[in-house]
């Protein structure tokens, strides 16, 4: 990228609606989802997931059975997608980077002290690099949202400008816990530091603190991208996680995604789901779609 | 290296507009071949012998015919409203008129699926919009004033409320139950009987409410329901027996009923035309005030008489405003309006649809600058692309007159005085939008635009508590809320 980027202030307080905001979002809700369109969005719903486990009881064997999920979705349905990632905290990269293989699935890996941040930038900044050494293609870093709300946001662009630098070649997704940052106003503001420090995805929530993804977070972030875009030609990614169980939701973040970003952002590359049940409901749907039926949950395998 | 597999699916979920077809059923909605007066509690065949027919402006194809109602039949139900009034409704205590009121809007919401789809086939407006907004917003109507009926007294303390007598009523067609709504339930719950005239182009809901109050038992008389076209509701204006008029339509139908009724003792509320200014300043939540300046225009084709036709934009911020808006464009979805994923369905008649045209041509001939969606059109039916004008002025007369379609003029200006100046500088006065973060500068705005609903960081909101009506051109009287109970009331001494 040769353009020239000029940072913004970032002591301006930024402007959302939040009434406007939920209208909007309650909008994309009320498109139905049909036929040979919704099967293509569930197709696509696969494929961008980031199949996540973030647990203190992970295990080996747990990893490598995710990872062998990731590859086999379901097998009654040929042809199906692979997911995008299997995200995992960095002592199991190794495991999944082997479990893996070369099946084009990436691994991504949470880091700087995942999931609340409270570490020294030492910490942070060995955290992420043992998750790249050991071969992660993405790391999942958390911001300090104790000194975003403090109003230091020098200090929150330098430590995710220095983690995107720690990252090497691996993508950085930047996780803004918008469950903690509480207003619309914030999101947008941390959205915009993100991006401006280097992020090449930003992300909702860890997963640990309610609420996690909603429509409207996500909803700001993608119009905080989209403006990112227009000012700087610079295409992020965007991975609401948390929250999404459902189908019907899933579908609904990519109509929002696709009238608010278009397609360019409709493919794994620049949009991803962080969940760990999304799948099977997903299959449960792509079944019906294809038989008629529902089938029993016991059909899909719980990994 | 080996090279990755490749798992990147590319834009197989269609891009928005291309979403699969979502129709919903109009198998669900029964329409009759054709429909008679309902004057005195009964479906009577017209004095005229006449019926016309009302088209789907989607497909131009014929849904129904309905009677043309002549004098004769105006003098009939009027004088069955009149008989009503004397014998039944005004001596019937409050809270019974009440009971009817509320057993008309629970038979609207039960009926609220069959009333969306006939809307929408008859206005062609959207059916997310019939459903979302017109049925329950009409049903609510009724709820509210159901209330108020045996409260008057509270209404209005230390006054006695006296009806009027027999109210004539003539709606348009934009909203066609909606606006029925919005005139019969207040003149029910103020003890006041109804000759009603439902618009030409869209008399179907009219009709089918017509079945409800048949159906719900209420006296007849007390609501009659009429079909036809200007000359049956310039017979309901003239009719010496009418005590009160209630029009929506256009300032130019307007001013004739005003000069009818001049030297006359009939009282009136008439709710006119509009140019609203949507006035965006620098420090707005732009992509909001995008999206509202969005439904404010497009919401139901443009066929809103206080749609935000007019846009005002802070220079600083203008080139980003055009960029989001123009972008928003493109998503919209326009097409048939029984779709559910349709945003923007057909304009309500060929004539608006030249109309519309019309002005489109004038715009360019003008130097405006027009920017259209994209998107292409049903080959049958009556459609208009969503489009916007900038380059425009105060002189052009895309900004001045009232197009009642989905055109929006686009101005920008520096100060806030400029704006005032700019935004009341228009015979009309119906409603205006504000958007800023800046709490001081909307309670500045708001006292000193002539207009008589002034949004704030939103567009288009309506609730039946809350009065709605205009300044100048734009008519007088208000309704809805407790403000819309005294245009039908003599408000006298104990």
């Amino acid at each position: 990228m040769t353009t020239k980027i000029s940072i913004p202030d970032f002591s301006i307080p930024s402007r959302i609606d939040q009434v406007g905001v939920e209208e909007r979002a309650a909008r994309f809700t009320k498109r139905s989802i049909k036929n040979e369109t919704k099967t293509n969005g569930l197709l696509l719903t696969l494929n961008m997931i980031d199949l996540t486990t973030l647990e203190g009881k992970d295990s080996e064997g747990k990893v490598k059975q995710l990872c062998s999920k990731a590859m086999h979705l379901h097998e009654a349905y040929p042809g199906l997608p692979t997911v995008a990632a299997v995200c995992v905290y960095p002592s199991m990269v190794k495991t999944a980077k082997k479990a893996l293989g070369n099946s084009g699935i990436k691994v991504a890996s949470v880091a700087t002290a995942f999931p609340s941040g409270q570490s020294s930038a030492e910490i942070k900044l060995l955290d992420t690099k043992l998750a790249v050494d050991d071969g992660a293609d993405e790391v999942d870093m958390v911001i300090s949202r104790g000194r975003f709300l403090q109003g230091d946001y020098n200090f929150v662009f330098d430590e995710i400008a220095a983690i995107k630098e720690a990252c090497g070649k691996a993508r950085l997704k930047v996780i803004l816990e918008t469950g903690e940052l509480v207003t619309l106003d914030k999101v947008r503001k941390a959205s915009d530091i993100a991006m401006y420090a280097g992020a090449d995805f930003i992300k909702t929530s860890t997963g640990k603190i309610s609420p996690a993804a909603t429509m409207p977070v996500t909803l700001v972030m993608l119009e905080a991208i989209r403006e990112f875009y227009y000012k700087t030609g610079i295409q992020i990614g965007m991975k609401p996680a948390g929250g999404i169980s459902k189908s019907k939701l899933a579908l609904h973040y990519l109509v929002m995604l696709n009238e608010t970003l278009g397609e360019d952002w409709m493919n794994n590359q620049w949009f991803r789901f962080g969940a760990s049940s999304l799948a099977n409901d997903v299959l449960m749907q792509l079944m019906k779609q294809r038989t008629g039926v529902y089938q029993s949950s016991n059909y899909f395998s719980n990994d | 290296m080996a090279k990755e597999k490749d798992n990147t699916l590319r834009l197989k979920f269609d891009s928005s507009r291309n979403l699969a077809p979502a129709p919903e059923s109009r198998s669900a909605a029964k329409i009759d071949s054709k429909y008679d007066l309902f004057i005195n509690g009964k479906f009577e065949k017209p004095d005229s012998k006449k019926y016309f027919d009302t088209i789907n402006p989607a497909d131009e194809e014929k849904l129904s015919e309905v009677a043309e109602a002549n004098e004769a039949d105006v003098d009939k139900a009027v004088k069955a409203a009149r008989n009503a009034y004397d014998k039944t409704w005004k001596k019937m205590p409050a809270k019974e008129r009440a009971k009817y009121i509320y057993r008309i809007a629970r038979m609207m919401q039960e009926k609220a699926r069959e009333l969306a789809i006939i809307e929408t086939l008859d206005a062609g407006k959207p059916i997310r919009e019939s459903r979302d907004f017109d049925i329950p917003m009409a049903a609510n109507h009724f709820f509210y004033y159901a209330g108020w009926a045996d409260k008057l007294e509270y209404a209005f303390p230390n006054r006695k409320a006296n009806s009027l007598g027999v109210a004539g009523q003539i709606i348009p067609w934009n909203f066609p139950l909606l606006m029925a709504a919005w005139k019969i339930a207040p003149a029910l719950a103020t003890g006041n009987t109804v000759v009603l005239k439902a618009s030409e182009t869209t008399p179907l809901t009219a009709m089918k409410l017509a079945e409800i109050i048949q159906e719900a038992d209420l006296p007849p008389g007390v609501v009659n329901i009429l079909t036809g076209a200007g000359a049956t509701g310039a017979a309901i204006v003239n009719h010496p027996d009418v005590n009160k008029i209630a029009f929506t339509g256009s300032t130019e139908v307007g001013k004739i009923i005003q000069r009818a009724i001049a030297g006359t003792d009939k009282k009136a509320t008439l709710e006119l035309g509009g140019k609203a200014a949507n006035i965006i300043f620098e420090d707005a939540p732009l992509d909001q005030a995008v999206e509202g300046v969005i439904n404010g225009i497009f919401f139901n084709q443009g066929h809103v008489c206080c749609a935000g036709s007019r846009l005002f934009v802070q220079e600083s911020v203008f080139d980003e405003v055009i960029r989001k808006i123009k972008d928003r464009l493109e998503s919209l979805i326009v097409g048939n309006p029984l779709d559910k994923n349709t945003d923007i369905g057909a304009i309500n008649s060929r004539a608006q649809l030249d109309t519309i045209h019309k002005y489109i041509k004038i715009g360019i001939n003008e130097g405006g600058e027009m920017f259209e969606s994209s998107c292409a059109l049903p080959s049958k039916g009556f459609y208009c692309r969503p489009t916007i004008f900038t380059n425009v002025s105060q002189s052009s007369r895309i900004s001045q007159e009232e197009i009642f379609g989905p055109v929006l003029a686009i101005q920008s200006f520096r100060t806030d005085d400029e704006v005032i100046e700019k935004a009341n500088n228009t015979p009309y006065g119906l409603s205006a939008g504000v958007w800023t973060d800046k709490g001081s500068k909307i309670f500045n705005l708001t006292t000193k635009l002539r207009a008589g609903v002034v949004w704030a960081n939103t567009f288009n909101k309506f609730d039946p508590t809350s009065p709605f009506g205009g300044y100048k051109e734009s008519g007088f009287g208000r309704e809805g809320g407790l403000h819309g109970l005294s245009p039908y009331l003599n408000l006298g001494s104990y």
